[in-house]
């Protein structure tokens, strides 16, 4: 999933200052397993953003609304005919669900909440953890399910580096060395031969060839 | 005139290398690098030259090795590939050759957060080994990457870093496998003061007949005091200091602790030059390179030939 955390809240209050009538959007999707942009969090950050406006004296509308899933147009089209009562939306949506929003009502000004952060598993309650660079082509098979692009701080492909000490990285000592852990379930698999290759350089034509990238199936076009 | 790597001249002699490390200065001024230049001179075969060490921001390491070459020097042109794509890593190695630098060190370099520009993006678009590898084609066969063909290769002589002290160990002998196989021609070790954990090492390096493949330098690097011990044994990734070594450097007084790190140096390079396959060594004074000279004269191997 995509994970997120919320700005600090003097950095939102600041943007939605010109504002006085704006609807807090939530997402059920990513960001709400991240416990970041969800129901509960859209409802708690248009409290807290309500109280706030009222110690200050300001006089300003602030409702909340959370759709099942902000990255899909679907979604957002509906909101039509709520979205004249207000001058901006505040989206507590990833990246894209921010953009989403923005493209289907292009006269609404809308204000990210969020910081959107990595594409990440939730490892623990409270802690979400990145492990996938999205980089368009797969290679978790010959590193026996681990990603060392996205887990090892150097990206190397023929790892591990000199660095690493008691299979912890360098770089942040609480993570254990990536390539460690490869190495560990490769010999689990009896397959460490497959680091005995040269892993050419990657190509990165895949993720940022032609800038933004965009998948396009037929199949699935009405 | 020709320009030739003295270092590979004399390792394919057959002779007992000597390279040291030399750090470009931390501003554009090229005295204290001619400075260093005189007295090194005639004391070492080859000096490399840091890329942004410590991923901190310095002169270039190519326009420092030019400065170098300029002295009469036989520099090795260290690159890094955490700051350069590989348009830019090929093109430098095109630069290299054409400005006369026969030797280069292709490494992965600090990570970028250990340095004074933390949020420097930081490049990895090649790692260490797939730089050899692409050098040596670039080298041996005059193509690119994508197979595109160069009006002239650039000639240099290739080199590799290696570390017998990072984890996991049975593993370290796969890596410098493979970086032979993609191409190093030389190695310059991580500082050595692990005798018997290098020596282990060098025993799996033999078994597997990459000593016969590969000139292995040991890496030396004094030590100015106790405290730098424990600092670089705790702080310094990648670098082991056995704790008799710190005892033996905190066992004399503060002012003879200088004296004791280079008398252990000396010492490491007396054993090295009996370990079958080392041929050679390489002196990282760091920020003390004027001591290079005395620990080469101590260590009985001056004159050089050069």
């Amino acid at each position: 999933m995509i994970t997120a955390e919320q700005k600090p809240i003097d950095e939102i209050r600041e943007m939605i200052t010109p504002f006085k009538r704006i609807l807090a959007l939530g997402c059920g999707s990513c960001v709400a397993e991240c416990a970041a942009g969800g129901e509960k969090e859209t409802r708690a950050l248009a409290s807290t953003l309500r109280m706030a406006g009222r110690m200050k004296g300001v006089d300003r509308k602030i409702d909340e609304k959370t759709v099942d899933r902000q990255c899909v147009r679907d979604f957002i089209i509906p909101l039509g005919d709520i979205i004249n009562n207000y001058d901006a939306v505040l989206s507590l949506g990833c990246g894209a669900g921010v953009q989403v929003v923005a493209e289907v009502f292009p006269e609404v000004p809308v204000i990210p909440a969020l910081n959107t952060e990595f594409l990440g598993e939730t490892r623990d309650q409270g802690y979400w953890l990145e492990n996938c660079v999205g980089c368009g082509d797969c290679m978790l098979f010959y590193f026996g399910g681990l990603c060392p692009l996205a887990r090892c701080p150097k990206q190397l492909l023929n790892g591990p580096c000199g660095g690493a000490v008691n299979g912890r990285c360098e770089v942040d000592p609480d993570i254990p060395c990536v390539w460690q852990t490869i190495i560990d379930r490769l010999t689990f698999f009896k397959t460490l031969d497959r680091l005995e290759k040269i892993y050419p350089p990657k190509d990165w034509s895949k993720k940022q060839g032609l800038g933004p990238r965009k998948i396009i199936r037929e199949e699935q076009q009405r | 005139m020709r320009e030739i790597s003295v270092l590979k001249t004399l390792l394919e002699k057959g002779q007992f290398a000597v390279t040291a490390e030399c750090g470009p200065p931390k501003g554009a001024d090229p005295e204290g690098l001619i400075k260093k230049a005189k007295f090194l001179k005639g004391k070492v075969d080859s000096l490399n030259v840091t890329d942004n060490q410590a991923a901190t921001v310095h002169m270039s390491s190519m326009a420092a090795c030019c400065i170098l070459k300029s002295q009469g020097i036989d520099p090795v042109l260290q690159i890094v590939v955490r700051d350069r794509n590989r348009i830019a890593l090929q093109s430098d190695i095109l630069g290299a050759s054409a400005m006369g630098i026969r030797n280069v060190l292709c490494l992965s370099g600090d990570h970028q957060v250990f340095g004074n520009q933390p949020q420097a993006l930081g490049v990895f678009d090649l790692d260490s080994i797939q730089f050899i590898q692409v050098v040596k084609n670039m080298r041996d066969n005059g193509r690119i990457i994508g197979g595109d063909v160069l009006s002239a290769p650039p000639d240099l002589f290739i080199g590799a870093v290696a570390n017998p002290f990072a984890d996991p160990l049975q593993f370290r002998e796969v890596r410098l496998a493979k970086k032979i196989a993609a191409g190093a021609d030389f190695i310059q070790t991580q500082c050595i003061y692990n005798l018997k954990r290098f020596e282990q090492w060098m025993d799996m390096a033999r078994k597997e007949g990459l000593t016969e493949k590969v000139y292995i330098l040991g890496g030396i690097t004094p030590l100015k005091s106790g405290r730098m011990a424990r600092y670089m044994n705790s702080r310094v990734s990648g670098i082991e200091i056995p704790d008799d070594v710190i005892k033996r450097m905190e066992g004399v007084t503060e002012e003879k602790q200088k004296e004791e790190g280079i008398r252990i140096c000396v010492e490491t390079i007396q054993r090295l030059k009996e370990i079958d396959g080392v041929k050679g060594v390489h002196i990282m004074a760091i920020d003390w390179e004027e001591v290079v000279g005395e620990i080469v004269e101590s260590a009985g191997l001056l004159p050089r030939p050069g």
